[in-house]
Formats: C-alpha cells, sequence, structure tokens
C-alpha cells in the first residue's frame, strides 16, 4: 500500500497546525500546565466550534464528521508538536466509545451535547495496567430499578478530576458494558493526581454506591476496537512531538558555538542526528499507516501495536538526544525541551508501553500467518 | 496523455504480448524484438527504446509479462547503473550504441570507481587517463569491482588534470574490458565468494568518443551513478519467474542469468533474509523465547516501516509534492535491518550457528547471513557517509571540515599508491 495525504488533508493540517503554532507557545503550555484544569476552556471552544473537532473521526450515521482515522492522526501529530493543552485526548475517548456502545441515534445525541466544547467527557477504563483486556476489568456495576449502581475504582483517568461526565466501563457480571456517570453523581470521589507530564491530567475515581446510566454493551472485540483507535491517536501525537524535539536539537546545535565551532559540525552529533532522523521517519510511517489502515478496517490491532511501539521508541530517543545535545541548558527548567521530554515518557507507557505492543503485534502477526497456512492446507485438500 | 492509465497499458501490453511473445527465438532475437517495441523499458524516454512512463505504469508492464511467462528485458548486475548514466549523460550516438545491448543482455558491465587509495572519497581518485592523439591513455588500479569478471565494458572515474581542486580534475569514460591493457583478478570475499575484483589499468586505451560529458565533468557524472546505486539498496528487483516454463528461450535466459547473478547469489543474505526470521523462530523453538520474541518484534517494525518509509517517499514524488528525506534514507535503514536480523539468526541458531556449508541450517544459508551482513554498511557508500549526507543535505547541518581545499597534486592522501 502506498500512503501519501490528499491536497484536502494537507490543507486540514494546515489550519490546526496554524492554530497550535498561534495558541499554544510554550509559555502558554508552562501556564496550562500550572493550573488545575491544565487548559484554557475558551481556546478548547474556538477549536470546537470553528474546526469541529467532536467526532472527527466518526460516521456522520453516528453525528460524527465523516472523516476517518487519518484526519484525527493529523490532528493529534499537530497538536503534539506544539503540546496543545486541551480535553481533545478525552473527547476523542469517549466519543470513541459511545460509538462502539450506543446505537446511531443515541451516538448523535452525545455527540451533539459535546460539539460546543462545553459539556466535557471522558472514558475510564483502567484499573490496574492500560492495556483495555476485560479481564482486567473489575468495577461492578448492579442493576437497581431501572438504573445500575458502580462499585469499585478507575485509574489514570485523563482529565477525570474536571470533566463533566464520564464514561465508565464495568462489568455487569454477565458483559462489559458503558455507563455514564455525571461528575456530581452521589458516591464519586474524584482526585486529580500528581503527574509527572503535567500537561496531561490524570484522576483517580473511586465510585460507591455511584447511580449510572447504562449506554450499551462492549464485546471484548469492540473494547479492542476503542483501544485500536487511542492508540493510533496517541501514535500520531507522539510522532508529532518526536519532529519537534528534533527541529530543536538540529536548531540548537547549529547556533551554539564551542572549540571554535558550532556543535552541529561535530561528525559525532551529526551522525547521532542522523540516525534519530532515521528513527523518526520510520515512527512517522508507522503512525500514518495505522491510522489508514484504522480508517480501512485492516489488521487494527496489529498496525496499532506497530505503531505504537515505533512511536514509543523514537518520541523517547528523541527527548533523550535532544536533551543531551542541549548540554547544561537541556537539564534546566527554563529550557523548554524538558516539556517534551516528559510527554515522551508519560506517552512511552500510556495505554501500555513498547514491550508489550511489540508481543501484541506479534501474536496478531503469528495467528494470520497460521491462518493463511491453513487456508492454503485447506485449499490443497478440497 | 488520457489513455495512459494502469488499465489501458495492461491491455495493451497483454494484446502486444499475445501477438508477439515467441517461445522459440533466441533469447538476442526476441529481447531485440521488445526492445524496438518500447516494452523493453517502458521506463525510459520514448527516444531511447522507452515510453516515458512512471514506474508504477511500468510495474503494471512487468505484471503482465510476468503472468504471460515472457521474459523481459536483461536486467542483472550493474547494467542499470551504467544506462541510467548514459540516459542522464550521455550523447546520442552514445546512447544509441550501448543502450540497446545492456537492454538485450548482449552486453555487460561494471563500475570501476573505487581503487586502493580511495573508496568513501571517490573524488581521490589517482588513477590517470592521458589524452594521446585520438585516445586517452589509462593507468592505475580500481578495486572492489564487482562482476568485473564478466563485463564487457567499465564506467570509469580517472583523473585528467592534477592541478585543480579534486572534484573538478576527473573525467568520466566507457571503457572497452575486453583489451591487453586491462587484467582482472577476482578478489575473495570474507563469506568465500568472489564476486568483486581488482583492477590494473596499464596503458587502457579509451577512443575518445568514449568520453561521458565533458573533461573535467566526471565527479557530476560519478554522482548520477551513486544516486541510483545506494536507492536500489531499498528495491529488488524482480524478473520473470522461468522456474516451472521449458523451451530453449527459457534455458537460454536461466543460463545467462546463472551466470550474470553468480556474483549475487549471496545478496540476499547481505540484507539479512527477514523473510526467514519468524520461520526461523518457529522451527526452533525460539519463539517461546519472550526475548527472541521481542527481538523479531522489532526487526519486524524495523523492516516493514522501511518499506513503508520508501513507499511514502515514492508516493509523495508521484503526488509532485517536494522531496521529503524519506528517500534518502533507505541504505541506512537496509544496514540497521540487516544487522539486526543477523543477530536474530544467530539466536535462533543457538550452536547451530557454529557452523556452515550444506549440512548446517538452511543449507548453508544462515551461517551465509551471518558472515555476509558486514557488506550492506560498506558497499555502495558505507554508513557514515550516508549519516554525513543525511546530517548536510537532509537536515542542513554543517558541512565537514575540509584538508583537501586546493590543487589535488597538494593534497594529502595515502601514501603506498603508485604516485605520478
Ligand atoms: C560487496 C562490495 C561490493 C563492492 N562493489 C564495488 C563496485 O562494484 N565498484 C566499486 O567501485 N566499488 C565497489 N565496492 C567498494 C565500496 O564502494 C567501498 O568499499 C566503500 O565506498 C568504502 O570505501 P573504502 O573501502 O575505501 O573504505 P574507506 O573509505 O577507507 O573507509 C574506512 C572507514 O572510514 C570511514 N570513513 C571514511 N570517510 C569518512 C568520513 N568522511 N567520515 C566518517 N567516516 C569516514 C568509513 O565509513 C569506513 O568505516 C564494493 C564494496 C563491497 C564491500
Amino acid at each position: 500500500m502506498h500512503f501519501s495525504f490528499s491536497d484536502d488533508q494537507d490543507q486540514f493540517r494546515g489550519v490546526i497546525a496554524r492554530f497550535c503554532r498561534d495558541k499554544s507557545p510554550t509559555s502558554q503550555v508552562r501556564t496550562l500546565m500550572a493550573s488545575d484544569l491544565g487548559f484554557d476552556p475558551e481556546i478548547w471552544q474556538q477549536l470546537c466550534q470553528q474546526v469541529g473537532l467532536v467526532g472527527l473521526h466518526l460516521p456522520e450515521a453516528q453525528g460524527g464528521s465523516g472523516f476517518t482515522a487519518v484526519e484525527l492522526g493529523i490532528v493529534m501529530e499537530e497538536m503534539g508538536r506544539h503540546l496543545l493543552c486541551s480535553p481533545f485526548l478525552s473527547t476523542v475517548m469517549a466519543s470513541t466509545a459511545v460509538a462502539q456502545a450506543a446505537g446511531a441515534d443515541e451516538c448523535s445525541t452525545y455527540l451533539s451535547r459535546w460539539a460546543e466544547g462545553k459539556e466535557l467527557a471522558t472514558l475510564a477504563v483502567c484499573e490496574t495496567d492500560m492495556h483495555f483486556e476485560p479481564h482486567n476489568i473489575l468495577l461492578k456495576a448492579t442493576p437497581v430499578d431501572d438504573e445500575y449502581r458502580l462499585n469499585g475504582h478507575k485509574r489514570y483517568v485523563v482529565d477525570g478530576h474536571s470533566v463533566d461526565v464520564i464514561l465508565v466501563v464495568a462489568d455487569t457480571g454477565s458483559q462489559l458494558a458503558l455507563f455514564e456517570v455525571a461528575h456530581n453523581a452521589a458516591g464519586l470521589t474524584r482526585t486529580g493526581v500528581e503527574t509527572m507530564d503535567a500537561t496531561r491530567k490524570l484522576a483517580q475515581l473511586d465510585f460507591q454506591d455511584t447511580p449510572a446510566v447504562f449506554i450499551g454493551a462492549l464485546s471484548p472485540a469492540q473494547l479492542g476496537e476503542i483501544y485500536n483507535t487511542l492508540l493510533v491517536a496517541l501514535a500520531n501525537e507522539m510522532i508529532g512531538g518526536a519532529q519537534a524535539l528534533l527541529d530543536a536539537a538540529v536548531e540548537y546545535t547549529k547556533l551554539r558555538v564551542q572549540f571554535g565551532r558550532t556543535v552541529g559540525s561535530f561528525q559525532a552529533i551529526k551522525h547521532r542526528l542522523a540516525d534519530l532522523l532515521l528513527e523518526v521517519e520510520l515512527a512517522k510511517t508507522a503512525a500514518y499507516q495505522a491510522a489508514q489502515a484504522l480508517a480501512e478496517q485492516r489488521n487494527t490491532s496489529e498496525m496499532a501495536s506497530l505503531a505504537k511501539a515505533a512511536a514509543s521508541e523514537a518520541y523517547l530517543q528523541a527527548g533523550i538526544q535532544c536533551i543531551q545535545l542541549h548540554g547544561g541548558i537541556g537539564f534546566t527548567w527554563e529550557n523548554d525541551t524538558h516539556l517534551w521530554f516528559k510527554r515522551a515518557k508519560s506517552s512511552e507507557v500510556f495505554f501500555g508501553g513498547p514491550a508489550y505492543h511489540r508481543e501484541r503485534m506479534l501474536q496478531q502477526i503469528i495467528e494470520s500467518a497460521a491462518r493463511s497456512e491453513t487456508s492454503v492446507a485447506e485449499e490443497i485438500n478440497t | 496523455m488520457s489513455d495512459v492509465n494502469p488499465d489501458n497499458v495492461r491491455s495493451e501490453v497483454r494484446q502486444w504480448l499475445e501477438t508477439h511473445w515467441d517461445p522459440s527465438l533466441s533469447l538476442v532475437a526476441w529481447r531485440n524484438l521488445l526492445v524496438d517495441s518500447g516494452w523493453a523499458a517502458p521506463h525510459w524516454p520514448e527516444d531511447y527504446f522507452g515510453k516515458g512512463f512512471s514506474s508504477a505504469l511500468a510495474s503494471v508492464v512487468d505484471e503482465e509479462f510476468n503472468r504471460a511467462g515472457a521474459i523481459g528485458a536483461a536486467h542483472a548486475g550493474p547494467r542499470m547503473l551504467a544506462a541510467v548514466t548514459l540516459l542522464e549523460h550521455g550523447n546520442h550516438t552514445q546512447k544509441t550504441n550501448y543502450l540497446r545491448r545492456i537492454l538485450t543482455g548482449e552486453d555487460s558491465w561494471c563500475q570501476l570507481f573505487s581503487e586502493p587509495g580511495s573508496g568513501s572519497d571517490l573524488a581521490g581518485s589517482t588513477t590517470r587517463a592521458d589524452l594521446n592523439g585520438d585516445q586517452w591513455v589509462v593507468n592505475g588500479q580500481k578495486v572492489w569491482t564487482t562482476s568485473a569478471h564478466h563485463a564487457d565494458y567499465g564506467l570509469l572515474v580517472a583523473r585528467t588534470d592534477w592541478d585543480v581542486p579534486k572534484h573538478q580534475g576527473l573525467s568520466y569514460f566507457i571503457i572497452d574490458m575486453r583489451q591487453p591493457g586491462i587484467e582482472v583478478r577476482q578478489l575473495r570475499q570474507m563469506n568465500g565468494h568472489a564476486s568483486f575484483n581488482e583492477v590494473f589499468l596499464t596503458d587502457a586505451l579509451v577512443p575518445r568518443e568514449n568520453l561521458l560529458s565533458e573533461v573535467g565533468n566526471g565527479w557530476q557524472v560519478a554522482v548520477t551513478t551513486l544516486a541510483h546505486e545506494r536507492q536500489s539498496f531499498a528495491r529488488s528487483r524482480g524478473g520473470t519467474d522461468t522456474t516451472q516454463l521449458s523451451g530453449t528461450i527459457y534455458d537460454e535466459y536461466r543460463e545467462e542469468l546463472a551466470v550474470a547473478n553468480e556474483p549475487y547469489v549471496w545478496y540476499p543474505q547481505r540484507a539479512g533474509r527477514v523473510d526467514l526470521a519468524l520461520q526461523r523462530a518457529q522451527e526452533t523453538g525460539t519463539i517461546n523465547d519472550p526475548v527472541v520474541r521481542q527481538d523479531l518484534a522489532r526487526l519486524l517494525i524495523l523492516s516493514r516501516t522501511a518499506q513503508w518509509t520508501a513507499a511514502r517517499g515514492r508516493a509523495a514524488q508521484q503526488a509532485g509534492k517536494p522531496q521529503g528525506p524519506e528517500g534518502s534514507l533507505s541504505k541506512l535503514a537496509a544496514s540497521n535491518i540487516a544487522r539486526t536480523a543477523a543477530r536474530l539468526h544467530t539466536d535462533t541458531t543457538g550452536p547451530e550457528a557454529l557452523l556452515t556449508g550444506e549440512n548446517s541450517p538452511h543449507k548453508g544459508i544462515i551461517a551465509e547471513i551471518l558472515v555476509s551482513v558486514p557488506a550492506v554498511s560498506i558497499a555502495g557508500g558505507t554508513d557514515e557517509i550516508q549519516k554525513n549526507i543525511i546530517a548536510e543535505r537532509v537536515l542542513g547541518m554543517p558541512k565537514e571540515p575540509r584538508f583537501d581545499k586546493g590543487p589535488f597534486r597538494d593534497v594529502p592522501r595515502n601514501v603506498n599508491v603508485s604516485e605520478i
């Protein structure tokens, strides 16, 4: 398959890139990361209303914009490049989940509630690790009258301390299902946690007989598709960040003079940057291909995990090298490199680390190799 | 040009093959027919045996040849390096004289660039060419010249002026390899094969009209050859699969390939044989080792993303977008892939990696991988040179400080090289 962005997609990228560049200078990032909320509601609403980001990657029949994971990837990449602080990831998580669990009309209703960027929503899945595996979802949902009551806890909930609506994946005893919980529901305790990457706010949520509205059942396959979408979104965000770090390292080493020459003229540094360029370009390709595969519903688990693993390694390398090539100033709080470095570190483990995703990808590859062998064998036998 | 689309091309070539493909012809007779039709090299310009197709359209043509079991133009060895260089820098006579016989397979070529004293630093060549009447007289030595022992012609870089800066004193020639002034000695490589050679040039002659481009323009011409060579590391060229087909033309073709491809039988191994990686892990049981699984996954990610990155570069080019960095990275990626693959093959093979030859795993193929991979990061420009190029051309980093400015005569160079 040959991958190339269309002219429309390039134009769309231009719009998002300009917005992020204008609205997210690092001075702004620093202000927002020190705030409790973690983003500027006015900027977020502009973005929603001017560009229509909510439901971007979902079909029109479900109330989305009818674009695909490729456009979602473009937005994430540009946001990642500029570290735009916004509730976009939590919104993508919530909208992707309702699209899987709810009927088309119901999904449209949710998306229209969130479209203006005023009501905010997130998705709470993880309790122990961040792998979205059904057997690790222990939070109980018990029917009471025509409602449910939730008991248990969720961790690493993106923007969980500040959103209006929390979509919760819980176990009803017979199946997994998606529930809606209001931010002020009885028995819900929301605790913002201190995060190493302060540009991404996380919360712990505790549920004690918390009333919840049933949205729909979630099969393991549906949960897997939500996961794959989020992996692809995150991988695309990560390659944007990795490119920003590479650019910063190139720019700085071309200016900084030691021993009577720019440090960028030393071959040790040129070669390291060439290696990094290769790693970043390969990860970009992985992220683009995975978005395309998701759009075409092709090998989604294999491709999503491949992209997440590749992006994790490349972003981390970019972080390490960019700090190293800045020398002492790179280790200061004042220098901006650590903002991306921390996003690289947190993204590396977010939704599972690279070793987990290499294994997940490999299992898919082995299974499909076995499948194609059996189908050949069957053909020969018949 | 509305009629040039994949579907039309497919039906046109199919029709042409139905009428013309004749396995009872001799190989050269068939290929001459092919060259006249333009189907031998459809991506070449229309004035020179081609049809001016894009590479995407040309691959449609390849598919149809394969489907019909029809033999295409000769493609083995460095002949395509010669072809692209001639197409870009040759004059009309040179193109008409040499291109046809490249395609028919009657002539084969080699690349006389590297010398004992100058490999990466190709512009430091000390092989000299001096004009004497209507002939250039060439003296010097080339080395690591792949396929020189089969070649009819060589692409020769030699120094024609010692008193100008080194890049300006080179010229590029077509040299007849079958002449008394040329002695070719095969060199044995660390993997036991003998694909490359030493070539000694002693008063070897090049007629004046075999100068390519201008005197002093050799460096620019060489850059064309090298650019093509580096790209070819990421691509493997196919050719019609004739293993199941019988008939004299197929026998002739297979014999041609056996000779022409003999220096390259180990090339798939030097690329690391990623295609065998999963199979080896499964058949040795090492697939159950979590460390092997991680390394295998890393290798597959590396090799797939490298392939897709090259495709992304080509797709952008075809869509008429500005050339991104993707195209420059293939060769460096190929080295990383080969090295990663060789390590994995060692791990999956275990103590049997101590063995070599027919009775070792996969009839010696695994052992051959382990001792062939080191060539990838040297041949066609070393990794270090690739990184310099990427850093300077793609990332815009400062150039290396130079100690070789001024007239070449005064530039420091290796001591043991025959002096002028
Ligand atoms: C299998 C094979 C086939 C070949 N076929 C051909 C052929 O057909 N025709 C032909 O002409 N040649 C051929 N070559 C030769 C090949 O092009 C050269 O070996 C290669 O360009 C390196 O040159 P060298 O061997 O002189 O190494 P050197 O240039 O001496 O390099 C030695 C080391 O120094 C490093 N180095 C050199 N310059 C720099 C620099 N500026 N910065 C940092 N590091 C540097 C190199 O990377 C290398 O690690 C072949 C080689 C091999 C292995």
